[in-house]
């Protein structure tokens, strides 16, 4: 088990302190295949859960990514510019996507833990 | 939902299964579309194309009846020779686009799996008496396309190699009958080759077992063709579009034309030699993103005071261009390549340039 918490809609979250680190599963990449463009939203905003933050971008599809929590973007990986296939490659590890400080530690209690989320996940293909 | 009789070798090749035209097809295998692509470019990829639909035409009259539907010369298509064609509708907008191959006296139909079964509906209603039409399917249809294609294939059949481009030939590979063209949909070097159904299987295998062909999805076949400037029926082209609006006006010859032998006589002719001659009102037109974010399909594009001045029919990132690539219709000046408008992607106005198409440049063989 790893200490990520998911979403449905197959972002992962790392609280370290107040701070939550958000990016996209292994089976969302895989499904969205090889990303191209990966829209970064501003450090510095302001965002509440269930806002859409990201916009994601493969050869195939374009996907967009709704924060899981409320508070403030404190950091983007700023490297997805120029090299959004780290996502692809290692997308709970390279492939972060946005740091948020967050008002309440709580709202990640409603998130699901690795078993929850990979059972999800099995029954989705 | 329809599988082609390779299904079974795409689960093994472990491919991405997606519905696509009522089928199952896969859009890419474990490579991913990006390498995929680049292999086709430069070397070969193996395709399923099974779902498209394969309609043979024989009997007396067959050439005269056909041209009474496509604004093409089918009177004087010589044996062995393909043309690519379109059924027009009676507005001068485009019902399918195709190619057709004459092998003896039989005259072969390639359509677009969507419309396969409308196409053959309206060509069975329409038929002369005299006139045999045979939607096969009990035919597959494979494409092997890249500049290493006429190497492979000609390492196992090497009569391809003297196939000229757009020419059919009927021949046997590694014991199966075909019926080969040299043509495709990627602006590369390639053929086509249909078989029975029950041949395909061994002989995909026996083409992927050839240095250096690889399995190549429906992605990589979108992005080779965007990026080729090809149309695709139902984004690009369809009944709202003419094939003068798509600048396919090189599809008709001029003795279809005003003036010619067998000037017009087939759906639409009023509109489609009227716009041959005094031009159309919109063209399709390449448009390139200033940015990296790519500009898809329906996106509208925006004059510099933000008037709606048309739509992008196909996009995406062209991964030979290593850069987003789009197409669109544009009305007169705004057509002109270098004109500076803004795409409309998620509420943003995007920078794009217009440019001519294709992006890749075609390297048929000559």
């Amino acid at each position: 088990m790893t200490d990520l918490k998911f979403t449905a809609e197959h972002e992962w979250a790392r609280l370290e302190g107040d701070v939550v680190t958000i990016g996209i599963t292994d089976y969302a990449q895989d499904q969205l295949g090889e990303l191209v463009y990966i829209e970064l939203p501003e450090a510095g905003a302001d965002i509440s859960a269930g806002q859409e933050v990201v916009v994601i971008e493969s050869v195939k599809a374009a996907g967009d990514i709704k924060s899981p929590v409320n508070g403030t973007i404190i950091e983007v990986n700023e490297a997805l510019g120029d090299e959004p296939e780290r996502v692809n490659e290692d997308p709970t590890g390279e492939g972060w996507i946005y740091r948020v400080r967050v008002s309440s530690a709580a709202d990640l209690d409603s998130l699901m833990d690795e078993l929850a989320y990979q059972n999800l996940v099995s029954n989705l293909d | 939902m329809k599988r082609t009789p390779l299904h079974d070798l795409h689960l093994e090749l472990g491919a991405k299964m997606v519905p696509f035209a009522g089928y199952e097809m896969p859009v890419h295998y474990p490579a991913g579309i990006i390498a995929e692509h680049l292999h086709v470019r430069t070397q070969a990829g193996l395709f399923d194309v099974s779902h498209m639909g394969q309609i043979r035409i024989t009997g007396k009259n067959t050439a005269e009846w056909l041209e009474t539907l496509l604004p093409t010369d089918i009177v004087d298509l010589k044996e062995g020779a393909q043309r690519y064609s379109f059924l027009t509708t009676e507005s001068g907008g485009i019902l399918d686009d195709l190619m057709v191959y004459r092998l003896q006296d039989e005259y072969c139909l390639v359509v677009n799996a969507a419309n396969k079964d409308i196409d053959f509906s309206l060509l069975k209603d329409q038929a002369i008496p005299g006139v045999e039409l045979r939607l096969c399917e009990d035919l597959a249809l494979l494409a092997l396309q890249g500049p290493e294609a006429v190497t492979a294939l000609g390492s196992i059949a090497p009569s391809v190699k003297d196939l000229g481009f757009m020419r059919a030939a009927e021949l046997d590979i590694a014991g199966k009958t075909c019926c080969v063209t040299r043509s495709g949909y990627t602006g590369e070097d390639g053929f086509e080759i249909s078989t029975h159904q029950t041949s395909v299987a061994e002989l995909a295998s026996t083409l992927l077992a050839l240095e250096p062909v690889v399995p190549a999805g429906l992605g990589a076949r979108d992005t080779l063709r965007l990026e080729a400037g090809l149309c695709l029926h139902g984004n690009d082209i369809g009944p709202d579009t003419s094939p003068i609006e798509a600048g396919l006006q090189w599809a008709i010859p001029n003795c279809r034309r005003s003036g010619g032998d067998r000037a017009g006589g087939f759906p639409g002719a009023e509109r489609i030699l009227s716009e041959i001659e005094h031009g159309p009102a919109r063209t399709r037109i390449g448009i390139r993103p200033n940015g990296k974010a790519p500009v898809r399909a329906h996106a509208p594009l925006l004059s510099p005071d933000s008037t709606p001045v048309g739509e992008v029919t196909s996009g995406g990132f062209g991964p030979s261009v290593g850069a987003p690539i789009a197409m669109a219709y544009l009305p007169g000046v705004l057509a002109a390549p270098g004109t500076k408008l803004g795409a409309q992607v998620r509420n943003k106005n995007l920078p794009v340039t217009v440019c001519q198409l294709p992006f890749v440049p075609h390297r048929y063989h000559k």
